[in-house]
This record gives structure tokens, sequence and C-alpha cells, in this order.
């Protein structure tokens, strides 16, 4: 393998603004990513996700704050001066090349001479799995190869930092799930550092170190999935890690870091994740997977399903209470619609959550 | 056997409705009809009439009109006149149009600069000629400001001459030319540029590599359709040139041949002539495209 990865020691986005209109704005986002990390940058669409990643390429100027490169300001420089590798989400390649040539573009540019792009390129054909294919164009080529294409032609110019924009969001759900093991295996391999936009969670989960849960273009927490599934900090990023199940109640009561919440009259106990004060509203967030079926008394709720569906191992249903709070729960048999039944969570598995201030859910 | 016969009948498969429909005719081919007879009429037969009455002179062989053409400077210097001037006017349009539409495209008030720079289409070329005669004249302000500033002792010819159709064709060619390069431009998806950049190519390296492979065929299609217009230039070659000397264009000799001498038959053949090189041009200009990619200017499928 000699493609080699220029190295370096972090890359640090020191409170780094983006401003146009009031539309994707950037708010004072500091970050600063470790070489050979592998960095998922998560959001909804418009969390400014995308501006991140753009700011960091250069396509998009920022408007406060500074990036750097070890000790290299490089916000100020232009894009082409940057030499990272990116990856769009259109996978923008060049239609009037070939596979070969969109591949060796990067370094046709910078003067390489010819027989080391050959050697080169094919270097990165057989990375990413593509010899065979390399005289096409690439309307020719399926999604999944255009993929592959895009990468080698991202990495062949040795960059110190891959940026790929949601790059998996244009392909089929299997297609999708092989090219998400082999970006990681390419990551793995080159030991590059990668950023890597995306809106969804699972890719963020099993691809990423650490995930920057990003939201109105602020950076709402940062950590390993680990971290971020187990513990997320704000209720916006309990939702992004699939706590579907929010209930709206009073805090009743709080102590040794457990809140009480008064829910439409029951009584739910969770682990609260932010400070509570009693009487203030508040939300126990909990997964479908920690919402099964019980019995009245501790930690449950009355409620009346609505749907069930069949998931394979298990079921999956709807149900809605009194006061119309809906549920999603996990079952293990089938349910009777209509029923009315107890929904029951370990308290250690809910989370509870102070209101989100108003315009910064 | 007549139960034979009727299976045989019923074996033909589809009846011609559905025949036809396979192969893409139905009653809505039946909208073509219009366009054709107005094209038999007003295209078709014309050209078919002028073609014919090309090979029937007044005197003298099949040919004649032809002979005489290419015998005689006076009528075969024409073609020279008029691409001397249509083919540097049209690439210097073109010239023009890439570098304003590559800025335009860019900008948010699209089309308010858009409407400025197509008014001159609206105007008509003898409107323009009539401006240019007054403005470029030897008293006109364009002299005038230059003499003020001390640039030039005497006043500059720029009309009744090469120059002066030159600037009409400039003004009112750029235009259209413009339009069809801002369309082509739009067409090339940005991210193809961008991508260009993270991979270290500089703006002249993005121009070269990305754009104008892929606006090539574009282009020459733009060229074609301006060179067509300025090719077939008259009022502004009467009004702005010398229509005796350099600025006699084809159009002319044909003019004077149909109304100064009323020889149809050979203003039919310097039709003739005229069309033929335009074509010659155009099928010249088509046919490089085939050294260019010209499939879609986007990211491919996505």
């Amino acid at each position: 393998m000699t493609i080699a990865l220029s190295q370096f020691n972090e890359v640090r986005l020191d409170r780094v603004s983006r401003e146009f209109g009031a539309l994707n704005a950037l708010r004072d986002v500091s970050l600063t990513i470790q070489r050979r990390e592998f960095i998922a940058l998560l959001g909804p669409s418009g969390c400014g996700k995308s501006t991140t990643l753009n700011c960091i390429a250069g396509l998009l100027p920022v408007t406060g704050g500074a990036i750097w490169l070890d000790k290299n300001r490089i916000d100020t420089l232009r894009p082409e001066e940057r030499g990272f590798g990116m990856v769009f989400q259109n996978y923008a390649l060049f239609p009037h090349l070939n596979v070969r040539q969109n591949i060796g573009f990067g370094l046709k540019m910078r003067g390489i001479p010819r027989a080391e792009i050959d050697r080169k390129v094919n270097e990165a054909l057989s990375l990413v799995h593509l010899h065979g294919q390399e005289n096409k164009l690439p309307g020719q080529l399926s999604g999944g190869q255009q993929q592959r294409v895009a990468i080698a032609r991202a990495i062949v110019i040795e960059p110190p930092l891959v940026l790929m924009d949601e790059p998996l969001s244009n392909l089929d759900a299997k297609l999708r799930l092989e090219m998400r093991a082999e970006i990681r295996r390419i990551h793995n391999e080159l030991g590059a550092t990668t950023i890597y936009v995306t809106h969804d969670q699972d890719e963020a989960l099993s691809l990423a170190d650490r995930i920057v849960v990003l939201r109105d273009g602020v950076v709402r927490q940062v950590g390993t999935p680990k971290e971020l599934y187990e513990g997320p900090a704000h209720l916006d990023v309990a939702d992004f890690m699939g706590f579907r199940n929010r209930l709206k109640g009073n805090v009743v009561a709080v102590e040794n870091g457990r809140a009480l919440l008064d829910v439409e009259g029951m009584r739910i106990s969770g682990v609260a994740r932010e400070t509570l004060s009693v009487g203030s509203i508040a939300y126990a967030a909990i997964r479908p997977d920690d919402l099964v079926l019980g019995e009245a008394g501790g930690n449950a709720l009355q409620v009346r399903v609505d749907t069930i569906e069949y998931r394979g191992r298990e079921f999956v249903g709807t149900a809605h209470s009194e006061g119309g709070l809906d549920f999603v729960f996990r079952a293990h048999q089938p349910v009777e619609l209509g029923s009315t039944v107890h929904l029951q969570a370990d308290d250690q598995r809910v989370l509870v959550f102070a209101e989100p201030i108003k315009g910064r859910k | 056997m007549e139960a034979i016969a009727s299976t045989a009948h019923v074996d033909h498969g589809p009846n011609l409705r559905q025949r036809l429909a396979a192969k893409g005719f139905d009653a809505v081919t039946l909208l073509v009809v219009p366009a054709a007879i107005f094209s038999l009429l007003l295209f078709v037969y014309p050209f078919a009439f002028g073609f014919i009455l090309s090979f029937e002179p007044k005197s003298g062989g099949w040919l004649a009109n032809y002979q005489r053409f290419f015998s005689d400077s006076y009528f075969y210097d024409t073609i020279a006149n008029t691409l001397g001037l249509s083919v540097p006017v049209t690439l210097l349009n073109l010239l023009l149009a890439v570098p304003v539409s590559f800025r335009v495209r860019l900008m948010r008030r699209q089309r308010l600069l858009t409407t400025i720079l197509v008014l001159p289409i609206t105007l008509g070329t003898v409107l323009v000629a009539e401006g240019l005669l007054n403005y470029l004249g030897p008293q006109g302000w364009f002299n005038r400001t230059l003499i003020t500033l001390g640039f030039i002792d005497q006043p500059l010819r720029l009309v009744h001459n090469y120059w002066g159709v030159f600037a009409s064709l400039v003004i009112t060619g750029f235009p259209f030319t413009f339009l069809l390069t801002l369309s082509y431009v739009t067409g090339i998806d940005p991210a193809l540029e961008q991508a260009a950049a993270t991979l270290g190519a500089n703006a002249w390296q993005r121009f070269f590599h990305v754009y104008l492979p892929l606006l090539m065929p574009g282009f020459a299609i733009t060229f074609c359709l301006s060179f067509v217009q300025a090719f077939s230039v008259f009022p502004s070659a009467v009004l702005l040139g010398e229509p005796a000397g350099s600025t006699r264009v084809i159009s002319i000799a044909a003019y004077q041949a149909a109304f100064e001498e009323y020889d149809y038959s050979m203003a039919s053949s310097v039709a003739m002539i005229m069309g033929f090189v335009q074509l010659a041009i155009v099928v010249l200009v088509l046919a490089s495209r085939g050294l260019f990619y010209r499939g879609p200017a986007s990211g491919a499928k996505g």
C-alpha cells in the first residue's frame, strides 16, 4: 500500500460561525478531531452539518472563528489549497472522463508524472474493488460503483482529511449497508481521518468513533456512539437516538439524580439527565425496546392499543393514553387491538429531560 | 375451409390501429399535420422552387448561373466578404458571452440583467444601425469624446466600412449568443466545479478540464445558430457598411440580382450558394462535436 495519507495531529474548529440569511447558520461550533478518527456529524436536515463540512472543505467561507490543521490556520485557504478529499452526495463525478481519468484528476492537477498517476490510480482501483471498470464513463456505472469511484478519487490525492457528505443517501437499502462496511474498511486500511455527514443515526452509530450531534447550527452533544446511545444529554439528542416515546409531565420529586414525574396522573420515575426543579415541566424519554407489557403498579402506564406489527422475533405496537399521549412499545406476543393494557419501563432505562428552551429545541 | 380462413384471420393478432400505436403512431400523431403543412408550404415548396429556378437561367446551359457566379469576382468575393464578417463576429460574441454567463450564473438578479442584455434583440437591426450611424459617426459622441480626451486628433472612421457592420452585428448578435450560452453554462452541475476544487484544480484548471469539455457541444450549437444569423446580414451591411465594397455581402448580391437585374433565376442561384456555404460551415462545426463528450452534464445518474 503506497497510498500514504499525509499525517497531522488534529483538526480544530474554533468557534466557527457561518451566517447566510438566517438559514443554516452555524453558531460557535468548536470541535477537535484527532488523527485517524472517524467523526460523524449527525442531525436533521437544516441543522448545519453539511455547512460545517463545506466550511472545512473551503467551499463556503466561514463568517466567524477559525479552522486549524495543527498549527496552520486553514479557513483562509481556497479549497484547492487545502487538499482535503471530499465525497459528494451526488458523487459529482466528471461525466466526460472515464473512471481512470476521474480518479487520476486530482493527481493530474498536481502535475504528477503520468507513470506515477497510473500506479496510484491502480492502487486506488484495487482498494475500492473497481478493477475492470477503469475505461467506463460514470454514466455506465451503477450507483454503488459510482460511489466507489468518488471515494477512490478523494483518497488517491492522499488527503490528511477525508470529508463525506451523506455519501450513501442515494443508494438503495441493501447497497447502503454494503457500502457502509466498505467505507469503514477503507478508512481502517488507509488509517484515514474521516468526517462523515449523515442524518441516519444507524449509520453514525455503526461507523463513527465519535458522533457530533448538531441542531440549529449548534453542537448539542459530542461522544462515542455508546455514550450517545445510552446517555443522550438533551431531549433532541434522545429523539435522534431512538427514544421515540416522550412523555410530557410535571416534576414531582428530584433526588439522587433521579426524577419522579406526574404524567397524566400516572407516576413515572427515571434518571434525570438535566437539572430539574420540582413543579417544572419535563419529559420522560423511553425507547420502544424498553417499553413492554406489564402489570399496573410501579412505572406503568395504562394505554389502549392502536396497531400491532409483526417484526419477526417480536411485535411492535402503538397505543395511546386517555390524555392523548402516543406510545410505541415492544411485545413478545400479539395484543388484541383496542384492548387496554399496561406498559412498563425499567426506571433505569427511563431518561428525564428538562423542557427544551423555545427556538432551540 | 371457411373455418380455417377465419382462424387464419384471427391469427393476425392486433389490428392495424394497435400495430401503429405500438410503433408510436396514434391519434396524437395527427397534431403534427398543421406543422407539416406549414413547413411544406412555406419552406419546402419555396426552397424546391428556388432550387429548380436556379437551374433555369435566362440564357445559357442549366449551370450558367453558377458558372457566372464563380467566374466573376464581383460575385464570388461576396462569399469571402460575408465569411470575413460573420465568422469573427460569431467567435467574438461567443468569447464575450462565456465570461459574462459565468458571472451572471452566480447572480441573484439574473432576470433583470438578462432583460437588459436581451433588449437589443427587440429593437431590431435597423434601429440599432441608425443609432450607430449617429453614435459612431465623425460627429458622434464616441469620436467627440475620444477627441476631447485627447486620445485622437482626427475622428476615427467607424461607419460606412467593415467595422460599422461588425459593431452592429456584435450588438444585435450578442444577446442571442449570450442567452444560449447562459442556458448551457447553468446546465452544468455546480458540484462538479466544487469537486474539482477540492481535488486541487485552480480556477483555470477547473474551466479547462471540467467546464470547457462539457460546454463544447453547447458552444458548437451556439456558434452555428449565431453564425447563421450573422451570415444572412443585410440591413446593417447596407446602412453601416460600404455595400459596393468591403461589406458587399452575399445577400446584397442576391438582392441586386433579384431587384436590380430582375433575374430571379440568378438570385435563386446566389441564395442556393449562400445556403450551401452556411450548411458547409454548420456541418463542419457539428461534426467536430463528435470529438467531445456529449452526454448529460450533471453528475451521472445520481
